[in-house]
Formats: C-alpha cells, structure tokens, sequence
C-alpha cells in the first residue's frame, strides 16, 4: 500500500482511502484530507519528520507516522 | 436586554483581532494557531448592550480536543443569540468546514469573510453572493486588521439576532446519509431542543458519545439507530464520521469551486515560499534558529538592553532619583527610618526591578515580531522530530515558546494539547523556559558577575531547552506517561510582515502587566521585607544594622536549605524564597539588601558580589532560580491547570527537584574542579549525576500493553 509517507518531495498525489480510527482519523479529515483530496508535498523537515504538504491552498505540517494512514494513488 | 455575539472561527482567521477592535480591548494576537484557548467576553465598544464572545479559535467541533468541547458547550447550551462565524477568505475552503457545522447548531449564523484586503491583493475573486445563497447566510467582507467593514458585521448581526430564525440549511449530505439522518431525527424529536435537533441527529450518527449524553436514548431506540447508521456504513464502505466528514468537504469542494476564482499561479513563488525555503533548509534551519534566539538575548540582554540597564540602574535610579529624593528627604528633615524605606525599601527593590525593564521590553519587542511574523510555527515545524523523540508532538513546543513571555498563559496554552498525558507533561515542563521576569535574574547575575559575557542569557536559553528535552525522555520513560506520540497535524500559516502598531501593543501589554506588578507585588513584598530588615524583634529601628534584624534571623533559619548549592547565606535564602513570590523578587531582594549594606560609595554590582563571593556561587543561585518551581500564580495555574491536587504537586516537586538537584551539581562539581574540594555533597551531586543519566538512557520498561487511545479530553 502506497502512503502519504511514500510521496516523494515535490510530487501531488490524491487521497485514496484514510485508515485508522477514532481522534487521528478525524483530526486528520477534519483538516480537510480526506478522499480524493490532491497532496502536494512540499518539503521534509531538516531532522527527517514531520513533512509539509499543500492542501486545499494552504499549508499543513504532518508526521510521517500520521501521513502513514493516508493511502495514495 | 442584551444581545450575545458568539465569534467562532478556525484557529488563526483573526477572530482575536476583531474581537479587540470590535470591544476596543487588546487581548493577545500571535500569527500561529491556538493562541486563544479560553473563551473571553467584551462589550461592544458604544453599545454596551451588546456582548461579544470571543471562542477557542478551532478547526471542527468534534470531540477530541479542549477547545473544541469547550465551544460547542457554549453554543449549543448556552445559546447566544448569533454566532459571528470569521472566516479566512485566503484559505476558505476549509474554513467553511467549521461552517457547515455551526448552521447545524441552529443559531442565527452571520459570515464575515476576513482579510478581505490580502483576497484582493492576490487577484482572487469570491462569488459572495452565490456563497450567501448556498449556505443561506448573510455574509459581510471585512478586514479586521485594518478595521474595515467590522461594524457592517455588527449591524449584520444585530438584525440577525432580532429576526430570530434561520433560514432553510445548505443540502450537504447526499441521498442515503441524509435519509439515515433524517430518520434519527424523526426518533429523537422529543428528547432535544428543537432548534438544536439537527445537531444532535448528525451527532447520533457520528455516534458522538459526549453528544449522546445529552441524548437519552433507549437501548431500543439506541439498536434500531444503529442499524440504520450500520447500513449506511456498508454502503458508503467507510465509518459513520468519517462519511460526515467526507461529505461535508465534497459539498464544499462543489461550492467553492462555483465561487471562488484564484488567480492561477503555477509555479509562481510567492514571497513567504522564498523565506521558508531558507528558514526551514534542510541544513541551515537548525543554525538559523539558535542563530537567530542567540541573537534576540544577545540584543535584548547583552548589548543594547545592558546597555539601557546600565543606565536606568546605575544612573536614572542609582544617582538621579536616589540621591533626589535623600536629598529632598533630609531638607524636609524626614526621620531615618522613613529616608530608609524610601530609599532602601522602595527605590532599592522596586527600582532595581524596574531598572531591568529596559531588557524585558527589548526582549518582548523582538520575540513578538518572531510570533508576528510566522516563525515562530515553523520553530515547531523544525523541532518535532526532537520532541516526537520523547513522545511529545511539536504541539508541546507551543507552551514552550509563550514560555519565554510569562509562564502562565504557557501552561494556559497546554490546553491545545488533545492527550492527558501530553498535557500533563507540557505542563510540568514549560515553566523551565526563562520567562521574562526570570531574563531579570538573568541580567542581574551576568551584570554582576559576567559582564559583557556574551552567553550567559542565550546560554539560559538553551539550557532551559535542554532540560525540558532531558526531562522530557526522563518522564516519558515513567509508568504513567509511556505511551505512543498523539497526532500531530498543524497548520502553516502564511509569513507576513509584523504591523507595527500589533507588535507595539503586544510589547506594551506584556511590559504594562509587569510593571503594575512591580507597582503592587513586589512594592508591598519590598515594604515587608524592608520592615523586616530594618528592624529587630523588639521593633527598633536598627537603622542599617542588619546583622541583627528580623530578616537576617528568618533566612538563617532557612540558611541550611541552601548551604550544598553555596549561597547557604541568610541573604540567599531570603532571596531565593522571596522569588517565588514573583522571580523578579529575587532582584528587587537583593538590590535592597545591596543598598542597606554598601556604604554609598560602592555600586550595586559590587555589594552583590560580596553577598555571594564567587562567580560560580553567583552562577549556582541563577540556575536554582530560573529552574525551580515557577511564581506563586504559575504554580496555581499549574495546579489549577492539571487538574487535581496529586499532580499539582507532582508538577511542583518535579521542578523544585530540577532546579536544586542541577545547582547543587554545577557548584558542587565546579568546586571540585576549579578547587579540589571533595566532600559528602560532592559525593551527592556524583550520585545525582548518575541518577540522571540512568533516567534519561534507560530503555523504557515493558508496561505490558498499553491502550492506544489516548486517555481523552476531558477536564
């Protein structure tokens, strides 16, 4: 399964489905990922986690850990 | 009859900022998100009948956060008569989430689109119209940084509130939900409000165990919803709050797409890439930031703030207004112990604490163009992979940098925080960031002892970031806060230029709040320690003999506390144990006990580092007070914050530990090393030491399997 995590930096990759549940799965919806939503990874942070993306115009910091549950086309 | 407006709005939409133009007040704005997290009420500036309420700034109004709970509690019980819902007209898509879900509630709903001013600039177009049609509000354009269309929002809202209903909700939901939906409506028709009853029929189906409370169900009721819910689930293949959420986002996806233009910019890099691309560089990010907070204490307290200081204390306070007013004082014949109050008592403790103001308004100055301008949550950005190693998310790091300001609204801020444990944890830790009335004890000690050392304050700093590190993984590893890292999702705002007039009132309101302390706390606090200085048991005026005053006997009393840090002097424990008063106590102590003991001849410098002897002695003293346990009121906070007694106390013990423990290891090991004197405490301070370290290294004992789900949010 392809992951948020697996999106390399400067490539736009769409919501697929969200797994997980409960609290990160929400919090995570609520900012606006959720299916079919286009991602576009912006940078990795000087240590390695978390990553930036794009989404719906504007600019969200996410770990890897949670990117992993958003699967990627 | 008054009128309530409820201003609700995601994080960072300017909410605050139109909640002080609108009630003329100055609450705090800061250009990252959660910097409200309580809710405040104002009354509109020239009708006093109007009461604003300003609420949490959130994304959503589910029920996994404190905010977000706090929020809805208030609109759907405490029903104010129009929600004033702000919405950022750069980043609208999903500020209109939070929307959709407000008209639910059932309340008057009035729209104010913000930064209007930075929608245009961007040659961004927004249909309103079609917008206000859709979701069947009234929507108003403002700015409310420049005050422009925020009294069409009142007038809007006024009118709102006197018609009383709502229109018709915007149809969200697609065939088979709002069939499910409107089934459970029908079910619980009887068992709410009616004008809430949507809200809680879209909560039956989120199956929102906080809402349900709300809700009493029978068990009947309860299996046949469910079935309803369940089916639903098996066709959409998703679970029920997550279709919700889903669907919302689609409808305004739709929406939007209809009525907003952006101007297409492909490729095209806006100036607020071009900084990130520096500051967040995968190589200089690091050295930019301790770069640049080096530089802010080096400004604020070793050069041009030392500079000032010097002059306010040694000049202003030390010349100009002591010798004034002993002056004026003798020709109008004043008694001795009046001269000394003044002089000694007010002049020699509140003055010397307003002498280093100087520093603080220089160093609130600069940290609040940092928050101003976006920086600050790219810091938390760059730092959550060392936070998240000891299982803190970056949203920790938040309190942390409020820290450096006051350490109450830091711990105020943990309330961001969704997770207990997290919580906890950021609460016991932010405090031992240098606050601003600590950077006083700071610039006291460097002045006295380190002049001119260029590493003393940012060197604080650091070390107070070391330890919240350190303490970090140390308590992660306990029984109690094991555990996996909560979520971390946050936005990015935009970089602007900081407006001048917002830093200004931001610098102001911190420096006003501590000088009316210097005004009341520590004047009253100076008075009673000057009374106790000046006079013997007996009561007699001792008149500059303070080897035989009541002070000199109480800190010996408490001497030996301190005797293994090397400041075991009764003037260091009354210094010490004044400062939890307020930590700019400790100054004001010890420039009264320096005016009462020079003669006039020697500065104050000098008289302090007769009370102390050695550097390493003075250096001792500054770290057991910036690393203790923090003022009386942060501690209440803390108390108040944590939520019972047990970890109140918890939170107190761990941090009076830190500072002592880490004091009584750089004095005692520093005599070893520059002295060679071994004795039982430097035996104590090796045994601390290795303590320490075993804390830190050990691998985290297996506490068989510990729940994911985060312990809740409930206060």
């Amino acid at each position: 399964m392809k992951t948020l995590r697996d999106v390399p930096v400067g490539e736009t990759s769409t919501v697929v489905k969200i797994h997980g549940v409960g609290a990160t799965k929400r919090r995570i919806m609520d900012m606006g990922l959720t299916k079919g939503t286009e991602i576009y990874v912006r940078k990795v942070a000087p240590l390695g986690d978390p990553v930036e993306i794009t989404v719906r115009g504007y600019e969200l910091s996410i770990r890897k850990a949670d990117a992993d549950i958003l699967e990627m086309t | 009859m008054g009128i309530k407006i409820a201003l609700a709005g995601n994080p960072n939409c300017g909410k605050t900022t139109l909640f002080n133009d609108l009630t003329g007040s100055t609450q705090y704005v800061g250009n990252w998100p959660g910097v409200t997290v309580e809710k405040k009420e104002g009354r509109l500036k020239g009708d006093k009948d109007v009461v604003i309420q300003d609420l949490p700034g959130i994304y959503s109004l589910s029920p996994y956060t404190l905010e977000e709970v706090v929020s809805r509690n208030y609109l759907v019980e405490e029903k104010p008569d129009v929600i004033l819902n702000i919405v950022d007209g750069t980043n609208i898509e999903r500020n209109l989430y939070l929307t959709t879900q407000l008209l639910e509630i059932g309340l008057p709903v009035v729209m104010a689109v913000n930064m209007m001013d930075l929608v245009k600039k961007n040659g961004d177009k927004i249909d309103m119209k079609k917008l206000a049609d859709a979701l069947g509000v009234r929507i108003v354009e403002i700015s409310a940084l420049k005050g422009q269309g925020t009294q069409d929002a009142v007038k809007a809202c006024l009118e709102a509130a006197k018609a009383g209903k709502t229109t018709e909700l915007p149809h969200v939901f697609t065939g088979s939900v709002e069939h499910a939906i409107a089934h459970i409506e029908e079910s619980i028709e009887d068992k709410v409000d009616p004008e809430n009853l949507r809200w809680y029929a879209i909560k039956v189906f989120e199956r929102d165990e906080k809402a349900l409370e709300h809700v009493e169900l029978s068990d009947e009721l309860k299996e046949h919803l469910e079935g309803h819910i369940a089916d639903c689930e098996k066709e959409m293949d998703d679970d029920s709050e997550s279709i919700i959420t889903n669907q919302r986002y689609n409808y305004i996806q739709d929406l939007v797409s209809g009525a907003v233009k952006k101007k297409a910019k492909k490729g095209d890099m806006s100036v607020s890439d071009k900084i990130d691309q520096v500051v967040t560089n995968r190589w200089l990010a690091l050295p930019i930031f301790a770069g640049i907070m080096f530089l802010v204490y080096y400004i604020s307290v070793t050069t041009l703030g030392g500079f000032l200081t010097d002059w306010t204390n040694d000049v202003l306070f030390g010349e100009w207004i002591t010798n004034g007013v002993t002056g004026w004082l003798e020709s109008v014949n004043a008694a001795p112990w009046l001269t000394s109050l003044v002089v000694d008592g007010i002049i020699g403790g509140v003055g010397t604490v307003l002498g280093f103001v100087p520093q603080m308004v220089l160093l609130f100055l600069l940290i609040s163009i940092l928050e101003d301008s976006g920086y600050m949550a790219r810091i938390a950005f760059i730092m959550d992979r060392v936070f998240r190693r000891f299982g803190l998310s970056g949203k920790s790091f938040i309190p942390m940098l409020v820290g450096v300001g006051c350490g109450v609204p830091a711990i105020m801020a943990a309330r961001t925080i969704e997770n207990e444990r997290d919580r906890r944890m950021t609460i016991i830790l932010s405090t031992f960031m240098p606050c601003g009335a600590k950077t006083e004890i700071i610039a006291m000690i460097a002045l006295c002892f380190f002049p001119g050392s260029k590493f003393v304050a940012p060197g604080m700093y650091f070390l107070g970031i070391a330890i919240v590190i350190l303490g970090g993984i140390a308590l992660k590893k306990a029984r109690y806060f094991a555990g996996d890292p909560a979520p971390f999702v946050m936005e990015l705002p935009a970089y602007h230029i900081p407006s001048v007039k917002g830093v200004l009132i931001h610098t102001w309101e911190r420096a006003k709040a501590f000088m009316i302390k210097a005004g009341t706390i520590i004047f009253i606090m100076c008075a009673v320690l000057w009374l106790l200085m000046n006079f013997n048991w007996g009561l007699q005026f001792l008149d500059g003999d303070l080897e035989r005053s009541m002070l000199r006997d109480i800190g010996t009393v408490l001497a030996w506390l301190f005797v293994p840090l090397g400041f075991g002097t009764w003037q260091g424990a009354v210094a010490s144990v004044s400062a939890e008063i307020a930590k700019e106590q400790a100054v004001a102590t010890l420039g009264m006990l320096a005016h009462a003991a020079s003669d006039a001849e020697a500065d104050m410098a000098t008289a302090i580092r007769g009370m102390f002897g050695t550097p390493l002695v003075g250096l001792s003293f500054l770290l057991f007070n910036i690393f203790d346990a923090p003022c009386l009121v942060a501690i209440a906070t803390a108390f108040r914050e944590q939520g019972s007694r047990k970890w109140g106390w918890i939170t107190f013990l761990f941090q009076m530990g830190v500072g002592y423990c880490l004091a009584l290891c750089v004095y005692q090991l520093g005599m070893l090393f520059t002295q060679g004197v071994f004795g039982f405490w430097t035996l104590v301070a090796i045994v601390i030491c290795l303590a320490v370290c075993y804390f830190v290294f050990r691998k985290t004992p297996d506490y068989g399997r510990l729940s994911d789900e985060p312990h809740g949010a409930d206060a």
